[in-house]
C-alpha cells in the first residue's frame, strides 16, 4: 500500500444534492468514489492524484433500475451485479447484462459500477461497447439541474470527457425499443474470468425481410475511447444481408480502428481479432 | 496537494457485534479489521482487487475489502472468516475442505470459504460453471482449483441433502 | 486410516484447522512491540556507477533509519554458492530494483514518500538484457565471461553418428522467466537483542539457509542467530534463496535501531524485485535412424541467471541433465551453461531447470516423430528408457520402469485415439480446431549427485512429557504437506495415531538440519530419516524396559512420558547417510545423479479459438509413477496445483521485459489461471516403490511442473499445423504464426 490515508478525504454527505453542492464549491477540488474498483487501485499503488473524494456509494438517487415504457434508467451507482440480477436488463439489454457479467469476479461485480466505469474512461471497459449500441443517453447532474447528452458524444478524446468539473453521472438511459434485434457481444480477454479485455465487441442489428435495416457496432479497445463503427455501419445499413458482405465488412471495419500496441497485447493483433469478431457478427447477420 | 484529514469515528458492526474505530476515512476496510481489530484471517494478496484473499461480507454481499475505504463501511455490517463460525454452509465447507484437500498453504483460504459461503446461500445446488464462476476472483496459486471445486461440490450437496 | 496403515491414507492435514478458521499466522498477522516498519530504495537502472544519494527535502529524515552498505557489521554479500551478491549496493548496481538503501520508521505510510524523496544519481554503464547479448561478450558484467557455470555431458561418440544418421533433425526452444506468485508475498520481523543476537521470523523454505546468509552478513556467531519460520502462504521455490536478502535487510535495520523491524513486500515490489524462473534457450541437433530411433545428438542449453550467481549452477545442473528426458541416448552431448544479464536475479521454482529442458525435449520428440513419419506416441515408445539402459549422464535404470505401460494408460485414459479421430474429422469445419498433445518425462527426486551427501541432513524424533513425539525437522511446511507426511511417517513407524505426532515450528534453535525444503526431496529423504528417528525412540524406550516389542499407542505414550519424567529429555537422531551404491563424479558430471526418479506421461487436449487465437486446455490427465502415495489427497493437490502452474507457464504466464525491469507486475497484468481458466484435471498414480524413500515414496512436488507445457504445446500444433517453440505462448503469438503460415 503506497499511499498514506491520513492525506486524503472522504466525505459522505448521504444525499445527491449534498454531492452536487460539494462538486460546485470549488469545482475539480472533489472527485467521486462510488465502489472504489478502480480509485482503489490507483491508490493503493500511490497514484490517485485526487486526495478529496467525496463518496456516492449507495447513494440512493444514484442506485436503483427504474423500468419505464419508453427507457430504463439505470442509476449510475448501480453495480454490475445490480444489472446483472435486473430481469429488464437480462431480457431486453443482454449485451450489457453479459458484460456485466465479464467486469470481473463477483466481488468486483458487488462494488464495480456503471457509472464508475463511464467515468473511469478506460477504453478498454467491457460495458461501454454496449452503451454505444444501444444507443445510451446519460442524465448529467449538477447545481445547475440536469441535462441529458448521447452516449455517444460523451467521450472525446482519451480519459477526456464532456463532463463539467461540477457535474456527475445521475443515470444512465437506455430505449426499449430493441426487440427484434439480434445481438453479438464478445469480449477478447487475458484469461476466462478477471480480464481486461484486448478487444470486445457489441454488435446489434435488426434484420427484415432479409435486409438490414439498423446494425450497430461498438467495439473496445481499439482506439482511446470505445468507438462505434460508423463507416463499417454505413456500408451494411440498407443492404441484404449476404455472404459477400462479410469481406466487406471485415476491411472497413479495419481502416476504421486504431488498436496500439501496450502492456497487454499488440495492434496487429487487436485488428486481426476485431475483424474477426465484426466478420462472425455479421455471418451471424447473414443465417439469420 | 494533499486533504491532511483527520481520523473520524465509524461505527459498524463486525462479526455480529457493534463497534467503532477511530481512523482516517481511507484507512481500507482490509487494515482497520487487521490491524485496529486484530482479525487477522482477512489476508492481502495483491491490494489491487484481483486475488480475492481480503474478501469478506458487507451487508451480506462479498466484496473485496482491500478496495472498501471504511468511510464506505459505516453503519454497514461486516463478516470476516472469524465470523462465520456459526454458518452452517461453513461449517460443511469447513469438513470438505479437510477432506477433499482445498486448503494447501491456506493464504487464499479464507477468501475462498467466504466466496463459497456466498455462492451457497445464493445457489443450494451450483453446477461446475457456477462454481467456477463464483470463485473466479479468488486466486489458488497451489491447488488448481481442483479440489476446491470438489470440497465446494460435496459442501452444496452434504447441505441440500438435509 | 487404509488396511491399519496411516502412510497411505488421507490423513487430514495437520494444520488444517487453523488455515480453516483464519487462525493461522503469518508473518504479516503478528507485530511486536516497538516495532519500526522496513522498506528498500532500489536502482532504477540495470548497470552503473552511483554518483551521488541525496535525501531530498519534506521528509522527518530524523525520524527515520537508515541503512547503507557501510553500516554492515559483517560482510556485504548473501551467501550462498558464491558471495557474489552484495546485501546492499555498494557504489555500484547490476540490475533494476538492486537493493542500495534500506530505511525504517515506525509508521508504515510514511515509507512508499521517504523512498521517492531518495534521488539517486547514476553514471550508467552499457547493459547485457538478453542471453545473447551476454553470449556476444561485447560488454563483460559478470567473472572474466559472463558465465556463472558452464557443463559438459559426453556420453559414447556423438561425432560418429550423422553419417549413418537417416535423418538430422534439429530445434530450437524457448522458455520465459515465471513468477512463482505466492498468493502471501515475502515478509520477515527481525528483532536484535545484544545479549540474544538476531532472531528473524518469517515467510521462508529454509530456515539453515537464511541462518548462514546472517551469520556473514551480521557478522555473528553460529548461537547468535535464530531462524523461525512462520506459516508460510506458497513458496514454489520463490522462498528458497530469496529471503536470505529480505531478512538481512530487517537484521540490519533492527541491529541499527535496536528495535524489531518488519519488512513485508508488497504485490508489486515482490514482483519485480524477487527471483523468477530462469529463462532457457535450448538447441536440439539429433541423428535419427530410419525406423525412428535416436542414435545420438548435440544439446545447448543455455539459462539466464540473471545478475548474480545465486542457485544458477543448480538450476543448471538439473537442467542439463534432464535435458535428454525420458530416452535411450546411445551418444549425446549436451552443454549447458548459465550466462549473467543486468536483470534481477533468476532463482528458484518448482522444477529448477528441468520444466525448461524438458519443454524442448519433449517438443522435439514431436518433430522428430513428424520427420520420421510416425505418432508422437510412436516415437517416444521407440526411444524410452528401460530398467538396465543407461541415461545421458551413464546412470544404470535399476528401477522397474514400463514407460510403454505408462504410455499406453495415459492414451487410455485420456481417449486419446478416439479424440484424435474426432479432431481430424471435425476441425476442417470449425473455427474451433481441437488437438491432442503429449509429455513423457522424469524427474530425479531430491538433490543432484554428491548433493545430498553435502547436505548431510539430520532429522530428529522426540518424546515429550505428556507422552507425545514431535518430529523435529527444519523441513517448512507451506502447502505441500511437509507437516502432515512426515507426522504419518512418524506414526507408522513408532505404531502410533497420527493424532500422537507433532511437527515443531522449524526454528534453529530447536531443530537440527534435515536441508533445506526443495528439490522434492521432503518425503523421500527427510521422510526416511524421521523414519529411522522415530524408530530410535522406540529403541531407546525398550532397551529401558519401559516399552514392550508389542504395545498400544496409549501403553507408548505412557512410557514415554515416564522416560521423560525420569530422564529429562527422550530424542533420536538420524544422520543421511549416502546410499553406498549411489555414485556422482562431480568432476566429470557423470555417473548417478539421482537415486530416484519419478515417471510420467501428461497429455492435454486443447481448443484453439481462431476468432481470438485463443487456446485453452479442455481436459489434462496426468499419470505418474511416484513410488508410494503417502497421502493420496496431498498427493493428488500437489499435481493438480503443479498442473496448474504448467498451464500458466505454458499459456498466460508472460513477464513483459523492459530495460530489466518487469513491466507488468501486479496482478492484473501478470495473468495466472482463475478458477475459470484450469481444466478438468485427472490425476492418477502408478507405485512401484523406491529403496531410497520414506515407505518407498519419490519426490513429486516438482514433477507435475515439467510436463503440461510441452503436452499442451503438442497439442496447440496438432491442433493447428502450426509448429510453436516458445512458452509462454499467447494469443497473440499464435496470431502471428497463423498468419505466417495461412490459417489451417
Amino acid at each position: 500500500m503506497r499511499s498514506d490515508p491520513a492525506e486524503y478525504d472522504v466525505v459522505t454527505p448521504g444525499s445527491l444534492r449534498g454531492v452536487v453542492s460539494l462538486l460546485a464549491e470549488k469545482p475539480g477540488t472533489w472527485l467521486t468514489i462510488a465502489g472504489g474498483t478502480d480509485l482503489m487501485v490507483q491508490y493503493a499503488a500511490g497514484k490517485l492524484t485526487a486526495h478529496k473524494l467525496v463518496s456516492i456509494w449507495n447513494l440512493p438517487e444514484l442506485r436503483g433500475i427504474e423500468t419505464l415504457p419508453e427507457e430504463i434508467r439505470i442509476g449510475a451507482a448501480s453495480t454490475y451485479s445490480d444489472l446483472r440480477r435486473n430481469e429488464i436488463v437480462a431480457r431486453e439489454f443482454p449485451m450489457l447484462a453479459k458484460a456485466a457479467g465479464w467486469t470481473g469476479g463477483i466481488a468486483n461485480q458487488n462494488r464495480g459500477t456503471l457509472g464508475g466505469n463511464i467515468v473511469n474512461a478506460s477504453p478498454a471497459a467491457d460495458s461501454l461497447p454496449s452503451l454505444l449500441a444501444y444507443e445510451a443517453e446519460l442524465i448529467l447532474v449538477s447545481v445547475r439541474g440536469e441535462r441529458r447528452v448521447a452516449y455517444r458524444d460523451f467521450h472525446t478524446g482519451y480519459k477526456k470527457m464532456i463532463l463539467a468539473p461540477d457535474e456527475l453521472v445521475k443515470a444512465i438511459c437506455l430505449p426499449r425499443r430493441y426487440s427484434g434485434y439480434i445481438s453479438y457481444a464478445r469480449k477478447a480477454g487475458t484469461r476466462n474470468a478477471q480480464a481486461i479485455s484486448k478487444v470486445c465487441i457489441a454488435g446489434m442489428a435488426r434484420v427484415g425481410g432479409g435486409r438490414i435495416e439498423d446494425v450497430r457496432i461498438a467495439l473496445g479497445s481499439v482506439a482511446p475511447v470505445p468507438m462505434r463503427l460508423a463507416e463499417t455501419e454505413k456500408i451494411l445499413k440498407g443492404k441484404r444481408a449476404d455472404a459477400s458482405l462479410v469481406a466487406l465488412a471485415r476491411k472497413t471495419a479495419a481502416s476504421e480502428i486504431r488498436p496500439i500496441d501496450d502492456i497487454r497485447s499488440t495492434a496487429r493483433y487487436r485488428s486481426a481479432v476485431a475483424g474477426n469478431l465484426v466478420s462472425e457478427f455479421v455471418e451471424q447477420m447473414v443465417r439469420g | 496537494m494533499t486533504a491532511d484529514s483527520a481520523k473520524r469515528e465509524f461505527s459498524l458492526k463486525i462479526n455480529g457485534e457493534q463497534k467503532s474505530v477511530c481512523a482516517y476515512p481511507m484507512d481500507r476496510l482490509l487494515d482497520v479489521l487487521r490491524e485496529h481489530f486484530g482479525l487477522t484471517g482477512t489476508k492481502e494478496g495483491c491490494g489491487e482487487g484481483e486475488c480475492g484473499a481480503c474478501s469478506v461480507l458487507i451487508d451480506g454481499v462479498l466484496v473485496d475489502s482491500c478496495l472498501v475505504p471504511v468511510a464506505q463501511a459505516e453503519g454497514a455490517s461486516v463478516i470476516t472468516i472469524e465470523g462465520l463460525t456459526d454458518d452452517p454452509s461453513y461449517r460443511t465447507l469447513q469438513r470438505t475442505f479437510l477432506e477433499y484437500g482445498g486448503a494447501q498453504c491456506g493464504i487464499c483460504t479464507p477468501g475462498m470459504l467466504l466466496a463459497a459461503v456466498h455462492l451457497l446461500s445464493r445457489k443450494s445446488a451450483p453446477t461446475m460453471d457456477d462454481i467456477r464462476e463464483g470463485l473466479s476472483g479468488n486466486l489458488c496459486r497451489c491447488t488448481g482449483y481442483i479440489q476446491i471445486f470438489e470440497a465446494v461440490a460435496e459442501a452444496a450437496k452434504r447441505r441440500t441433502a438435509r | 486410516m487404509e488396511n491399519g496403515h496411516i502412510v497411505g491414507s488421507a490423513s487430514p492435514r495437520k494444520e488444517g484447522r487453523d488455515k480453516l478458521t483464519g487462525h493461522a499466522r503469518y508473518i504479516d498477522d503478528i507485530t511486536l512491540p516497538n516495532i519500526l516498519h522496513g522498506t528498500t530504495v532500489r536502482s532504477k537502472i540495470p548497470r552503473g556507477k552511483i554518483r551521488k544519494i541525496t535525501f531530498g527535502a519534506g521528509i522527518r529524515w530524523g525520524e527515520f533509519v537508515v541503512v547503507s552498505a557501510k553500516d554492515i557489521p559483517g560482510e556485504n554479500y548473501i551467501a550462498l554458492i558464491e558471495n557474489d551478491q552484495p546485501c546492499l549496493a555498494d557504489g555500484a548496481v547490476n540490475h533494476p530494483e538492486e537493493p542500495i538503501l534500506l530505511l525504517a520508521h515506525p509508521d508504515k505510510h510514511a515509507l512508499p514518500k521517504a523512498v521517492e524523496a531518495v534521488s539517486i544519481e547514476y553514471d550508467p554503464l552499457p547493459s547485457v538484457l538478453s542471453v545473447e547479448e551476454s553470449e556476444r561478450k561485447s560488454e563483460i558484467i559478470w567473472g572474466a565471461d559472463n558465465i556463472f557455470k558452464a557443463y559438459k555431458i559426453d556420453k559414447g561418440d556423438v561425432d560418429s553418428v550423422w553419417a549413418k544418421a537417416a535423418h538430422v533433425v534439429e530445434g530450437e526452444y524457448f522458455t520465459g522467466a515465471q513468477e512463482q506468485l505466492y498468493i502471501e508475498t515475502n515478509g520477515v520481523i527481525a528483532s536484535w537483542e545484544p545479549d540474544k543476537g538476531i532472531t528473524v521470523w518469517g515467510s521462508l523454505q529454509c530456515p539453515y539457509y537464511m541462518h548462514k546468509a546472517l551469520m556473514a552478513v551480521c557478522g555473528l556467531p553460529e548461537d547468535k542467530v535464530r531462524v523461525v519460520q512462520t506459516e508460510t502462504g506458497g513458496a514454489f521455490g520463490g522462498k528458497e534463496e530469496y529471503p536470505s536478502m529480505i531478512a538481512a535487510h530487517a537484521a540490519l535495520l533492527s541491529m541499527k535501531s535496536g528495535r524489531p523491524v518488519k519488512i513485508v513486500y508488497d504485490r508489486a515490489e515482490d514482483m519485480v524485485a524477487t527471483t523468477k524462473r530462469h529463462p532457457s534457450r535450448t538447441r536440439h541437433r539429433t541423428a535419427v535412424s530410419a525406423d525412428g530411433k535416436i542414435l545420438g545428438g548435440e544439446i545447448d542449453f543455455t539459462i539466464d541467471g540473471g545478475a548474480y550467481l545465486t542457485l544458477s549452477p543448480v538450476v543448471l545442473s538439473r537442467g542439463t541433465i534432464h535435458a535428454a528426458g525420458p530416452y535411450y541416448w546411445p551418444n549425446v552431448r549436451a552443454h549447458g551453461k548459465a550466462v549473467a544479464t543486468n536483470t534481477p536475479p533468476h532463482g528458484a521454482f518448482r522444477g529448477f531447470g528441468a520444466p525448461q529442458s524438458l519443454f524442448a525435449i519433449e517438443r522435439h520428440m514431436d518433430k522428430i516423430a513428424r520427420v520420421v513419419g510416425v505418432s508422437p506416441a510412436e516415437i517416444r515408445r521407440r526411444n524410452f528408457l528401460r530398467t538396465g539402459q543407461t541415461t545421458a549422464t551413464e546412470q544404470v535404470v535399476r528401477e522397474p520402469i514400463d514407460l510403454e505401460k505408462l504410455l499406453a494408460k495415459a492414451l487410455e485414459y485420456s481417449c486419446h485415439d478416439a479424440k484424435k479421430a474426432r479432431f481430424v474429422k471435425e476441425n476442417p469445419s470449425s473455427t474451433k480446431k481441437k488437438g491432442i498433445g503429449m509429455a513423457a518425462f522424469l524427474h530425479g527426486s531430491g538433490f543432484t549427485g554428491s548433493g545430498e551427501r553435502y547436505l548431510a541432513s539430520v532429522a530428529g524424533v522426540e518424546g515429550r512429557a505428556d507422552g507425545k513425539v514431535h518430529v523435529l525437522v527444519s523441513s517448512t511446511e507451506f502447502g505441500q504437506g511437509t507437516n502432515t507426511i512426515l507426522s504419518q511417517v512418524a506414526a507408522e513407524a513408532l505404531g502410533l495415531r497420527y493424532e500422537d505426532v507433532e511437527v515443531a515450528q522449524p526454528d534453529t534453535m530447536e531443530v537440527p538440519n534435515s536441508g533445506p525444503t526443495v528439490a522434492s526431496r521432503t518425503a523421500m529423504v527427510v521422510g526416511k530419516l524421521v523414519e529411522s528417528a522415530a524408530r530410535g525412540i522406540k529403541q531407546t524406550l525398550q532397551a529401558a524396559g519401559g516399552l514392550g516389542e508389542t504395545y498400544t499407542p496409549d501403553e507408548f505414550r505412557a512410557a514415554c512420558s515416564r522416560y521423560v519424567a525420569k530422564h529429562g529429555a527422550l530424542k533420536s537422531l538420524a544422520h543421511y547417510e549416502a546410499p553406498s551404491d549411489i555414485f556422482w563424479d562431480d568432476k566429470k558430471f557423470r555417473g548417478e545423479a539421482y537415486a530416484a526418479y519419478a515417471w510420467a506421461v501428461y497429455i492435454a487436449e486443447v481448443t484453439v479459438d481462431l476468432s481470438t487465437y485463443t487456446a485453452t486446455v479442455d481436459d489434462f490427465v496426468a499419470l505418474q509413477e511416484v513410488g508410494r502415495v503417502l497421502n493420496p489427497v496431498l498427493a493428488k493437490g500437489q499435481i493438480a496445483g503443479g498442473v496448474a502452474q504448467g498451464v500458466g507457464f505454458a499459456l498466460y504466464e508472460k513477464v513483459e521485459w523492459k530495460d530489466g525491469r518487469m513491466q507488468n507486475g501486479q496482478m492484473t497484468n501478470y495473468i495466472m489461471p482463475t478458477s475459470a481458466d484450469v481444466p478438468p484435471i485427472r490425476v492418477f498414480f502408478e507405485e512401484a516403490g523406491n529403496p531410497y524413500g520414506a515407505f518407498g515414496a519419490k519426490g513429486i512436488g516438482e514433477l507435475p511442473m515439467d510436463g503440461p507445457a510441452p503436452a499442451i504445446i503438442n497439442a496447440v500444433e496438432d491442433a493447428l499445423g502450426i509448429p510453436f517453440d516458445s512458452v509462454p505462448l499467447l494469443p497473440e503469438d499464435i496470431f502471428e504464426g497463423v498468419a505466417a503460415h495461412g490459417a489451417p
